[in-house]
């Protein structure tokens, strides 16, 4: 008898422990899934962003609507997405002038192109959702991930804040914010694109200049674009699959 | 923007990672430096370093405790750390570190040093009262067979453990370089010799923060400099000094020559905010002067006590150096923009969480815990001191 209570409270215990481990392991697996939406199913969706130089005029709209959507803290530093102005005189690319004061959030209005010889234009900057995405492979604890539909996230209540991703990132994309002390970057509005919605900087920019895209869409326009315009990604030599395409990137354009 | 020049990148006004990990990579390094020269004495059988073995295993124990508290302060989240060993990310090279460090204090330095000390500590166990009873009794495992049979397989394991150990302690520093040699984001840091040189600097640095530790325990012990030992650390500091400068020096010459889109923002950043700390205190203080120096050791003969002074200076400025080489690739490499249209400055605190005085703190902890280890464990044989006389009694 004794024999038995005892081999009953071992297979209690190990019950217990394993169903505990499983019920611990279930909950981080949520987490790394996309959120449940309604009528969203991840496998049908590839997100990217298409960008058209030409049409942005620098206001700033898309850095302040960022920032109010996503409660990104308004210090200088800390961006989801920023403009750069370039001034760039054509026969000298290597050396461009620019600037983002604020990273654009109150918009370029404090300059006029005098020099006929020299040429300005804007760049919208945020995450470029890669799809071998160096701050994904770097991150210890796979704190940050690529979801199933292509978009770059945060677990940040797993993220150790240890700022390795902040380094692996090619363009600058990522930051520590202060209130969490965990790295934040562009999810690419992800609450708002599974429920059927643009994101923020697209649904408020006015000329147009950036375009969510569903790669996996076929009646997205986007096939159009990439098909009728001569598109680039950022540092290409970089090799991480970028999904933010641009059109009309100039080659000074870091 | 105060500190900066030209165009950075938003997020690049603040350096992201501070002094606490320049701290990291200058500690561990130690560790398997310090490791490296103990195993000359126990696999190749080199007798003359002997006087410095176990201090050298207990300087590599005193670091490598330490090793994890700067990058535990640094982080954001350190009550989250442990997650790097329940749920890993296999792909990460920060990940393996936990895994590293744990296989070489537990698997490699804790068990070599305990298998070393055995017999010591046994006697210690027997001859003494009260807590310290207690502490040894521990320490032995309350297992007090010390005969010979015993202590011939002590002595097979352990040298099988250092056979073993050299390369985890190859395994621990070049690891570190990888950290910082894989970011492709980086150039200043991008490079496959980045492992190697690390792993060089490392074990220069070890040899000579041991060839310090000898003179000082010497000095304090008020026992004799064993001159045969310290000319021959001094001659494998002089060579693993020359394969480091060489490595370092092909780095340059390759970077010069390959000019690629880097390079421009790179040399600027060498020649204005790197020039004290890469050139004058590394490359000339902290090698070709201790170069120099043990240089004319090896060519010269030269009287005891100028050997002497030449080996205490050429161990400062080796330091110093490789500090400094340190103090480069960590916050030089965090000095330009990504952009490479722009400079930013490092700003460091003095009495924050990753400021000065933690990081002077951390420095100094580690010969705080080898002062412990010394006196639970000391490294001198029997004849040598006062202390060793007790270990027989």
């Amino acid at each position: 008898m004794d024999q038995d209570r005892r081999s009953f409270l071992g297979h209690a215990g190990k019950l217990l422990v394993l169903t505990a481990s499983a019920a611990v392991a279930w909950e981080h697996v949520l987490e790394g899934r996309p959120e449940e939406a309604p009528n969203y199913r991840v496998s049908d969706h590839w997100w990217g962003m298409a960008i058209d130089i030409d049409k942005c005029i620098g206001c700033g709209t898309c850095v302040r609507a960022c920032k109010k959507e996503n409660d990104v803290p308004l210090e200088p530093f800390t961006f989801r997405t920023w403009v750069e102005r370039y001034v760039v005189d054509p026969e000298d690319i290597d050396h461009p002038q620019v600037d983002s004061v604020n990273g654009g959030y109150q918009g370029f209005y404090d300059r006029e192109l005098l020099d006929p010889r020299l040429k300005m234009f804007y760049v919208p900057k945020l995450c470029n959702q890669c799809a071998h995405s160096p701050c994904v492979q770097v991150c210890p604890v796979g704190a940050t991930f690529e979801s199933p539909d292509g978009v770059v996230l945060v677990d940040t209540s797993y993220c150790l804040g240890c700022r390795y991703c902040v380094q692996a990132c090619p363009y600058g994309c990522r930051f520590i914010d202060p209130r969490t002390s965990t790295v934040d970057k562009c999810s690419l509005c992800y609450h708002r694109i599974t429920r059927g919605l643009t994101t923020a900087c697209c649904e408020t920019c006015p000329t147009g200049a950036r375009v969510l895209a569903d790669l996996k869409d076929p009646k997205d326009p986007i096939h159009a674009f990439l098909r009728e315009h001569r598109v680039q990604v950022l540092k290409p030599q970089m090799a991480t699959g970028s999904k933010t395409y641009y059109n009309g990137l100039d080659g000074s354009v870091r | 923007m105060p500190g900066v020049e030209g165009f950075i990148y938003p997020n690049e006004f603040e350096l992201q990672w501070g002094i606490l990990i320049v701290l990291y990579p200058f500690i561990t390094g130690l560790v398997a430096g310090a490791f490296i020269l103990a195993s000359l004495e126990r696999v190749f059988n080199v007798e003359a370093v002997k006087p410095t073995y176990r201090l050298a295993l207990l300087t590599a124990l005193a670091f490598l405790l330490v090793a994890p508290l700067p990058l535990q302060l640094h982080l954001g989240h350190p009550e989250r750390s442990f997650e790097m060993y329940l749920t890993p990310h296999t792909q990460s090279a920060m990940a393996m570190f936990g895994f590293v460090y744990l296989w070489y204090l537990m698997a490699v330095l804790v068990l070599e040093i305990w298998l070393d000390y055995r017999r010591d500590i046994v006697l210690r166990w027997r001859a003494s009262k009260g807590i310290s009873k207690v502490v040894y009794g521990a320490m032995a495992l309350w297992s007090g067979n010390i005969g010979p049979s015993a202590l011939e397989l002590d002595d097979r394991v352990g040298r099988a453990l250092t056979v073993i150990g050299i390369p985890s302690a190859f395994l621990l520093h070049g690891y570190v370089g990888f950290i910082f040699g894989s970011v492709k984001a980086n150039p200043w840091w991008s490079t496959p010799l980045m492992p190697i040189v690390f792993l060089f600097s490392a074990i220069v640095s070890g040899i000579a923060c041991i060839l310090l530790l000898y003179f000082a325990t010497c000095w304090a012990r008020r026992v004799t400099v064993d001159m045969r030992c310290v000319d021959t650390i001094a001659k494998y500091l002089y060579y693993a000094f020359l394969v480091d400068f060489t490595l370092e020096t092909l780095d340059l010459v390759h970077r010069l020559y390959e000019s690629d889109e880097s390079f421009h923002a790179l040399d600027f950043m060498v020649k204005t905010r790197l020039f004290t700390s890469q050139i004058v205190l590394q490359i000339l203080v902290g090698t070709l002067v201790p170069i120099g120096l043990l240089a004319l050791t090896q060519l010269f003969t030269l009287r005891d006590k100028a050997r002497r002074v030449i080996y205490v200076l050429a161990g400062g400025l080796t330091l110093v150096g490789i500090f400094a080489m340190r103090w480069n690739v960590v916050i030089g490499g965090q000095l330009f923009s990504k952009s490479f249209l722009g400079y930013t400055t490092y700003k460091m605190q003095f009495a924050t969480r990753e400021g000065l005085l933690p990081a002077v703190g951390l420095l100094i902890l580690p010969f705080v815990v080898l002062w412990v280890l010394v006196r639970l464990l000391p490294p001198w044989g029997e004849g040598e001191s006062a202390a060793g006389g007790d270990v027989a009694g």
